[in-house]
């Protein structure tokens, strides 16, 4: 699953929101945080894992789950890619305006001459 | 040289920002906001054919443009809330093409007079979830990708050929 269908999902969001805010968090805390399931979170772990926007490393008997910030790069990039468009619709409107400029002052040129 | 295009869509928010200057009092970039003749010169992919079906830009009118690419047809429409010249336009945006209807987006678009004979529009558009925001970013992409920056370059020099417009 890719980062952006994962991100969809408002519990992984609540999740990746505690990551940030804490560094990092042992899976029992982050159950305790949820009134779903433990089985229903991990679920949500894993996607987050496959998605890779999280990483976990195990500490005697627990499971610790660490914000990878690699993947946060690929919606900048997305957006990146977002505003090239945008920036050449407006390129389109700049050239645009310049010609109705054009106009607005012949017809000025017209009428005074 | 150009004016730059700022973009801001924070991670898990349900709305986008876009603000650009332009070289033009607000007056006349308003109009080519709500002039069909106008918006169907500078609106969407240089790639589609773009054609105003209907624009009644007044509070409580409506829209609706088409794209067409291929014998394709993608349609866009939605409703005038608020048309206040030169200040303001606010409206629904939705897309007909997606599997289902009802992911409505609501727009609002500020036109700031900057003095000099120049301007800033200000755009917010408000999702109704997260998801709806970031699969509209990333179908932008997507097409930019497949349209590539050489013709990207062809119309831009076709632009800026001097009154080739229907003048």
């Amino acid at each position: 699953m890719d980062a952006f269908t994962a991100l969809a999902e408002p519990t992984r969001r609540s999740i990746l929101e505690m990551l940030s805010a804490n560094g990092n968090l042992a899976a029992t805390d982050i159950y305790k945080k949820f009134r779903a399931s433990p089985p229903a979170i991990s679920q949500h772990l894993k996607v987050l894992r496959e998605a890779k926007l999280v990483h976990v490393e195990k500490r005697a008997q627990q499971r610790i789950y660490y914000i990878n910030p690699e993947p946060m790069k690929e919606l900048e990039k997305w957006i990146h890619q977002f505003a090239a468009n945008t920036e050449k619709q407006f390129t389109a409107l700049d050239a645009l305006l310049e010609r109705e400029k054009a106009k607005l002052q012949n017809n000025k040129e017209k009428k005074n001459g | 040289m150009a004016n730059k295009t700022t973009i801001t869509a924070e991670p898990n928010k349900q709305e986008l920002f876009i603000i650009r200057e332009f070289e033009a009092p607000r007056e006349l970039v308003f109009r080519a906001y709500t002039e069909a003749d106008l918006y169907e010169q500078w609106v969407g992919p240089d790639d589609l054919t773009m054609t105003v079906e209907k624009m009644d830009a007044f509070d409580g009118g409506s829209y609706r443009f088409l794209h067409e690419r291929d014998g394709h047809v993608y349609a866009f429409h939605g409703v005038y809330h608020e048309v206040l010249a030169p200040e303001r336009i606010i409206g629904t945006f939705e897309f007909d093409g997606l599997p289902e209807t009802g992911h409505v987006i609501m727009g609002t678009t500020k036109f700031e007079d900057l003095g000099g004979g120049r301007s800033r529009i200000v755009h917010q558009s408000v999702f109704q979830s997260v998801s709806d925001r970031d699969g509209m970013i990333q179908s932008g992409m997507e097409r930019g990708v497949t349209q590539g920056y050489d013709k990207l370059d062809n119309m831009l020099a076709r632009l800026q050929e001097p009154n080739t417009a229907s003048a």
